[in-house]
């Protein structure tokens, strides 16, 4: 998003570009009139840009492990919030209408589709993505089954393939591959590796980890 | 999505004031839905109240009944051990709606609030009686595959896509609301309504009102029951038909059935006349024919959806057969 672009800018850059300067004015705009200005520019719509800036709500949120202090539009999702502000990119974003699955993170625990969650509704969440699985270099034992197994040939949905899995075990419902196929069927694989994935999600199940 | 105020209540109380001094205001809870409805511009309010906080989230068995809080989730209805017990049916059509991300997300209020999942209601570029009142329904003589046969009207042709509503309809629940003029009840089959000349309303939940509880009355259904849903694909699509059965059988005789659609009508559409002819009867295939038979009366198909009108009595007796058979 354009104000965190802002914000990591390293300073002299010389590629600076057109927008990203007509950006950073804008946002300058924004920062030197007082409030009572922005107030009644919000109510008149003299500029939109501007109202949308003090339109933020501030969000606590832990993603991996992480405290992030952050300001956010009421209509971000946790989707864009990962993704776009802080730039955790491997959450996919599929369909972004919540038909897909791509998006699927842990939020407390529970797998959730972070595409239909406003980031501002997850106030002191703690929130695990693709990205918070491996410890150092050790992959999570789902990830590496679905290595082992194959369980994906283009990759775009293996996030959340994979975040979905894991949770399907922690649920108790990967008791036999029918079960396994039904509390799975919000991950959809265009390259049908289904088999594959269940597959994976048996193997760890029956090694009986701690996930 | 436009942008929005967002504010959060922690009491349904001061969510009702927190919604009713603006117009466009809405509560947000799941928002599995509304998130979406939003994106396509469907819906766009100014301002949303955040009722999450709320303490709602119970499934309570109190004398007589169970009381499911309006913000209680569809997985955790859905695995409650004493909804498995003494209402399976509830818990079948639970688990047969969305995929388990969304009924981690989806709450029992927001599931019967949903909105039709009509193509013309969501293409803001089409014509749509539901979205923008007197514009035209796009689906009669247009794409109607999964609309409805029971109850329709010449503005509307939509159906109600919950499953969860329609085991609550079988099963005669409660919904307990709260609005500015205090607390009411309504029973679950007069709560969402038929399009008529108004489709733009699913149900007769006030503007400013917002649903609190569920209540199931107690009963014998907890053998023979089933939900049978027939969709495109096994898992996660919505119902083309849906048939919910609570039978009630002593000494092959049925002492007492409850039968609900989904799929078929802008409201969980509750088969009463079929009802009243299987009771006192022997169980046989008969007689779920005939029963069968009766529940269509009145059907009336658009051309594309003409095939429910098999598809209805067939998934019927199916859904009859194997509630007996359990």
């Amino acid at each position: 998003m354009a104000r965190n672009k802002i914000d990591n800018q390293a300073e002299g850059d010389s590629n600076s570009s057109r927008r990203d300067f007509l950006k950073k004015s804008s946002l300058l705009t924004a920062f030197a009139l007082a409030p009572p200005t922005l107030v009644m520019a919000s109510e008149k719509k003299w500029d939109e840009k501007i109202a949308e800036y003090i339109e933020t709500v501030s969000l606590s949120i832990e993603v991996n492990g992480t405290k992030h202090n952050l300001s956010v539009e009421p209509r971000t999702t946790l989707l864009d919030l990962l993704r776009e502000n802080l730039q955790l990119t491997g959450t996919k974003k599929g369909c972004d209408h919540g038909q897909c699955g791509a998006c699927t993170v842990h939020v407390n625990g529970t797998r959730i589709l972070s595409c239909l969650s406003l980031a501002s509704m997850q106030q002191n969440a703690q929130v695990t993505t693709i990205e918070g699985l491996s410890k150092g270099k050790k992959l999570h034992p789902m990830q590496e089954a679905f290595i082992k197994h194959d369980g994906f040939q283009c990759g775009y949905c293996t996030p959340g393939q994979i975040m979905s899995g894991i949770a399907c075990i922690k649920e108790g419902h990967a008791n036999s591959r029918e079960e396994i196929s039904e509390y799975m069927s919000g991950n959809i694989c265009r390259c049908g590796a289904y088999h594959n994935i269940v597959d994976a999600i048996t193997e760890v199940k029956e090694g009986g980890k701690k996930l | 999505m436009k942008n929005f105020q967002i504010i959060k209540a922690l009491s349904s109380a001061s969510a009702v004031s927190g919604i009713k001094k603006e117009s466009s205001a809405m509560f947000i809870a799941g928002g599995t839905n509304l998130v979406d409805l939003m994106k396509k511009n469907v819906v766009a309010p100014d301002k949303l109240v955040d009722i999450t906080g709320i303490d709602l989230k119970k499934v309570e068995f109190l004398k007589g009944k169970v009381s499911i809080g309006a913000l209680a989730k569809n997985s955790q209805v859905a695995e409650d051990s004493s909804i498995k017990e003494n209402h399976p049916l509830l818990a079948l059509a639970l688990a047969a709606g969305a995929s388990q991300q969304i009924r981690h997300m989806a709450t029992v209020a927001g599931n019967m609030l949903q909105r039709t999942r009509c193509p013309y209601f969501y293409n803001t570029d089409m014509p749509c009686n539901k979205r923008v009142p007197k514009s035209g329904c796009g689906a009669i003589g247009g794409s109607n595959r999964m609309h409805a046969i029971f109850g329709a009207s010449d503005s509307c042709i939509a159906v109600h896509p919950s499953d969860m509503c329609v085991a609550l309809a079988a099963l005669d629940a409660t919904v307990l609301v709260e609005g500015p003029k205090g607390k009411r009840q309504i029973k679950f089959t007069d709560f969402h309504r038929l399009p008529g000349n108004t489709p733009e309303k699913d149900n007769i939940l006030g503007e400013k009102e917002m649903i609190t509880y569920v209540e199931i009355p107690d009963n014998k259904f907890n053998k023979n029951i089933h939900y049978l849903k027939v969709r495109d694909r096994s898992s996660y699509a919505f119902a083309l038909v849906s048939v919910a059965v609570a039978l009630d059988i002593q000494n092959n005789t049925i002492k007492d059935v409850k039968l609900a659609m989904g799929g078929v009508s802008h409201k969980p559409w509750r088969l009463t006349e079929a009802e009243e002819f299987l009771k006192g009867k022997a169980v046989s295939e008969t007689i779920f024919k005939q029963a069968a038979a009766l529940a269509m009366h009145g059907a009336r198909a658009y051309g594309e959806n003409n095939f429910k009108l098999t598809l209805g009595p067939n998934a019927i007796i199916e859904a009859l057969t194997i509630a007996a058979s359990k």
